[in-house]
């Protein structure tokens, strides 16, 4: 966007260049992630006074040794009251270099529906591990759906160094216990860290107590990591969201298909295809209310005129013609189910997909994993609550899709029971 | 190599953009909930980029609690003028007028819980299937597990515990008779950012946000704004202060915060320095520690 170099002159902190780093943190119960978030949150300095004062005052009726850091994170009465977390919460906090938003998802109840929820968006994932326990079950989940959801970096926290010693051992161990079972998984990006959220070892500030430690900091990795390329720029596809026609008499003839573009560039004067349609015509303009674009890429929300006057609407996707989706009606998916009633064979459900609306029918279940060993359990196609399966789906009508390695946007979709109107599956298309 | 990044500011403005049309396209009746604060002069901003050349294909809707500050009615009335939008206003005096709510009694009495009946009749008159609102997750802690799509059940409830799962950017808007959603385009914004990007597209705010001189009078640590309809205890002095508002909400429970604060650069610093949330200068939020919990529950904003 060509406004941006003019506003230089307004930006004397350095606030108007900074990128945006989505994170979510997995970890399982007691291994200090409530903690870790906590420091993070008090060293970055974002926690506020009232917030200290709140939290300070319910520590001390409970009876607390030291302010429960965990406090700040669990938003509802009833996670107060037991002190658990139920719901995925999101976190902001700064630094002069990047903005964050945490996805903290909880680390058991609905867990891998939630842990999948905060997944879905992240560039990153943080996975704790307690030094005295090491790789266990819960941390091969979390790596399994971190590749699953193809999370571009993974950052394993070796936390509570503290209680170890701060020694070399155990944090070695984690690494290679963790190497061992990712060499099986699809994650192209994995850093260790020894910590002690309790601390503060090595989360944002380095710890005196690890010279063995040469590495950077949590918070180096989360201000430097390198998301530039995690979107797909090559397999150009803008699924029309919204059909803009002002019909006013300045813009009388106007039609402007307004929509987020999903991959890809595309530039004024791109030869172009649109769905279902078929037909070709060129990018006339890509507009916006603060002027012309000069070329649109993930994740900007344009609008863009074409040269012809196509039948175009939303559920359609224009796509480079040298480079289009697959259509099909009958595709694998790898499904993370979230309904409370088991999925159904044969059974109907609405399904999303980009801006595209249709109904499916699942056809058959290909494998259930158990996500523990990552085996594939042929003979059950007993598709319950937090289960993840492979399954074929037939829809009413031709997606345009990608497979989810090549695109996040074009290769996800969700299974909405019409019965309750509830969103009961995530899907990633194979 | 060319560069293909976004800074924070344009993807934000980018998701709201792409959650707005989303509520075009899903919903049949949908409303912009709109109190002349500067979240909801945002929200609205975004609405106008992302139908631009159009028009904003939705009504504003204003729950007018009748202790307004003067200033956001003229905010409010000249800016819906500029954007060509129409404007419904939907009154808590009339619901207490026809007994549909009794006013607190009291010193402390604040119409700001009274905004839920008038808010759920007015959805309901004109059946409206979505109403957006500019709250934000960094403001409370009950918001930070809110949805942008949140469903509410066909008495205007929240049932926190029991939420669709939103993945990706992929957002379900389906509902039976009766029920409607709530939708937050700007949940991922923290106040700096509103501030930034304020100043980054030169958005008009009304002049309470700067520094100015006002009648005010102390009470429970705080500095509250004095109108005629403020019923002081007999130790409240009114005095003539230098002030400006954070937020701006009820008169009668909105917080101001001394300041210099002329321009937007320096609120900016203001916030960059400041040791307390924005809604700490809230008293409807301190009444209890799940206060806006509670208050979401009923159908509150």
């Amino acid at each position: 966007m060509t406004q941006e170099h003019t506003m230089d002159k307004y930006d004397s902190k350095g606030y108007l260049d900074m990128e945006l780093l989505r994170f979510t943190t997995a970890g399982s119960v007691d291994d200090g992630k409530s903690t870790l978030i906590g420091r993070l949150l008090y060293d970055s300095k974002s926690i506020f006074e009232d917030q200290m004062e709140a939290i300070k005052a319910i520590s001390d009726r409970k009876g607390d040794e030291h302010v429960n850091l965990a406090l700040l994170t669990d938003g509802l009465r009833a996670e107060r009251e037991q002190g658990i977390t139920i719901d995925v919460a999101y976190r902001y906090f700064a630094t002069p270099k990047r903005k964050f938003i945490i996805a903290d998802t909880p680390g058991h109840i609905q867990y891998t529906r939630n842990m999948v929820t905060g997944a879905s968006t992240a560039n990153l994932a943080i996975i704790l591990v307690d030094a005295r326990h090491g790789v266990i079950e819960q941390t091969k989940r979390h790596a399994y759906i971190a590749s699953l959801l193809q999370i571009p970096h993974v950052v394993v926290c070796v936390n509570k160094m503290d209680l170890e010693g701060f020694g070399e051992k155990s944090y070695e161990k984690v690494r290679k216990d963790f190497e061992d079972f990712s060499a099986k998984l699809d994650i192209k990006d994995v850093r260790f860290v020894p910590i002690s959220a309790l601390l503060g070892d090595n989360v944002v500030d380095r710890s005196k107590n690890m010279d063995w430690y040469q590495g950077p900091t949590l918070m180096h990795i989360l201000e430097t990591v390198h998301i530039g390329s995690d979107q797909n720029h090559i397999d150009s596809r803008f699924p029309v969201q919204y059909v803009i026609r002002p019909m006013t008499t300045e813009y009388h003839d106007y039609r402007g298909y307004a929509g987020r573009v999903a991959g890809g560039i595309f530039r004024a004067g791109d030869a172009v295809s649109v769905l279902p349609s078929g037909f070709t015509s060129r990018i006339k303009s890509i507009d916006s209310m603060n002027g012309p674009i000069e070329k649109a890429f993930p994740p900007m929300s344009v609008t863009m005129t074409l040269e012809d006057d196509i039948d175009i609407s939303r559920g359609d996707m224009i796509v480079k013609v040298n480079n289009q989706p697959e259509q099909k009606q009958e595709f694998d998916v790898m499904i993370c189910w979230m309904g409370d009633r088991p999925m159904q064979i044969g059974g109907k459900y609405a399904l999303k997909h980009t801006s595209r609306d249709a109904r499916c029918i699942i056809k058959e279940v290909k494998y259930k994993l158990n996500i523990n060993t990552l085996q594939k359990i042929e003979d059950d196609s007993n598709i319950g609550l937090n289960d993840i399966a492979r399954i074929t789906i037939r829809t009413t009508v031709p997606m345009f899709i990608d497979g989810y390695r090549k695109n996040r946007n074009t290769g996800s979709l969700i299974l909405i029971d019409e019965a309750t109107n509830n969103t009961v599956g995530a899907g990633m298309i194979v | 190599m060319e560069s293909y990044k976004l800074t924070h500011l344009r993807e934000l403005e980018s998701e709201s953009m792409y959650v707005l049309r989303e509520v075009a396209a899903q919903f049949e009746n949908p409303v912009l909930l709109f109190s002349g604060g500067k979240d909801s002069i945002l929200v609205t901003h975004l609405a106008r980029k992302a139908f631009w050349p159009a028009k904003i294909p939705f009504p504003l809707m204003h729950i007018d609690t009748g202790h307004n500050f003067a200033e956001t009615i003229e905010f409010r009335d000249a800016l819906v003028e500029k954007i060509g939008a129409r404007l419904i206003v939907a009154s808590v005096q009339e619901s207490i007028d026809k007994g549909r709510v009794v006013e607190e009694k009291g010193v402390n009495a604040s119409r700001n819980a009274l905004q839920i009946t008038p808010l759920l009749d007015a959805i309901e008159e004109h059946k409206f299937d979505c109403a957006m609102g500019g709250a934000r997750r960094d403001e409370e802690k009950a918001r930070a597990k809110e949805r942008f799509f949140s469903h509410r059940d066909d008495f205007g409830q929240w049932d926190p515990k029991n939420q669709r799962p939103e993945l990706w950017n992929i957002f379900n808007g389906k509902k039976n008779m009766g029920e409607h959603f709530r939708v937050f385009p700007i949940s991922n914004w923290t106040e700096m950012d509103v501030w930034q990007y304020i100043l980054l597209e030169d958005i008009e705010i009304p002049n309470l946000y700067f520094t100015h001189m006002r009648k005010c009078f102390e009470r429970d640590g705080m500095l509250l704004a004095y109108a005629d309809f403020m019923q002081l205890k007999d130790s409240e002095q009114v005095t003539e202060r230098q002030v400006r508002f954070r937020t701006i909400g009820d008169l009668t429970c909105t917080g101001a915060t001394l300041s210099n604060a002329s321009t937007l650069e320096d609120i900016i610093d203001e916030v960059a320095s400041t040791r307390v949330t924005e809604r700490g200068g809230r008293s409807d939020d301190k009444r209890s520690e799940a206060a806006m919990e509670d208050r979401k529950k009923q159908g509150y904003f």
